[in-house]
């Protein structure tokens, strides 16, 4: 195929012939479609290397998700005793290791609750209010259904981590996770 | 056909074409990464063996375009 501008070897941005260019232009020419050309080539394989990057990512997710099946659900755990709680009050407690915060809250006579404190959002620590029904992130205006750790206002998508409970003999234990990861 | 037998104008047409199909592909990658890690976070984990199947699959294309582009060079 011929090269209609094989002979061209620079072409200046303004699209003006090389006698109508500045001295200096004349003197130090740059091939502008080959360095457009150069410049595209790199952009390319940086889109090759972000590509490669989201499937590093996606193997990630899937290894931790992989890794934590095994791990199977976390052990059983005394969180607080039946009387140590009113109705309408709350006590924090970590599960499953120290630094995951949860917090139980009382709802009625025998109906407890327990869910990941850190806001779906953004990761802020939630504040349980029973007297609205509600959990609420006061970072940005987060609000939860407290019955269920389902988001009803405000930013967050994701419903509350919740936490499994079981109460015998008086005693309210922690017994995994019900939805979502502390 | 090499990448030396077009003029030089088509050849910045050509590689700006497969870069902006790249750039579709990636985009899409970015999305399907961020469902992904919506969805582990809210502890659903049917997403993820197929999320890595289908970024695999853009990985693919992307490097199919890259080197057919590297062919044409050549």
């Amino acid at each position: 195929m011929p090269d209609e501008d094989s002979e061209v070897t620079s072409v200046a941005p303004d699209g003006r012939p090389a006698k109508d260019q500045p001295a200096w232009r004349r003197d130090f020419p740059v091939d502008w479609p080959e360095d457009e050309y150069r410049s595209r080539r790199e952009f390319v394989a940086f889109l090759m290397l972000t590509s490669a990057a989201f499937v590093a990512g996606q193997f990630w997710i899937l290894l931790i998700q992989t890794w934590r099946k095994a791990a199977g659900q976390p052990p059983v755990k005394e969180i607080a005793s039946v009387n140590e709680l009113a109705v309408g009050q709350s006590k924090l407690f970590e599960y499953p290791k120290q630094g995951n915060r949860c917090i139980l809250v009382r709802l009625s006579d025998m109906n407890f609750v327990a869910y990941g404190q850190k806001c779906t959002h953004l990761s802020c620590p939630v504040l349980p209010r029973p007297d609205l029904g509600k959990m609420h992130c006061p970072c940005h205006e987060g609000w939860f259904d407290i019955r269920n750790g389902e988001p009803v206002a405000g930013p967050a998508r994701r419903p509350l981590p919740r936490v499994g409970l079981e109460v015998r003999a008086g005693k309210v234990f922690a017994n995994g996770y019900v939805e979502g990861v502390i | 056909m090499r990448m030396t037998q077009f003029a030089r104008k088509q050849r910045v047409t050509i590689i700006s074409g497969i870069a902006a199909f790249q750039m579709i592909i990636v985009i899409l990658q970015l999305w399907l990464f961020t469902a992904t890690m919506e969805t582990f976070l809210a502890g659903y984990q049917e997403t993820a063996l197929p999320a890595v199947l289908a970024s695999v699959i853009c990985l693919a294309l992307n490097g199919g375009l890259f080197f057919y582009l590297h062919g044409l060079e050549k």
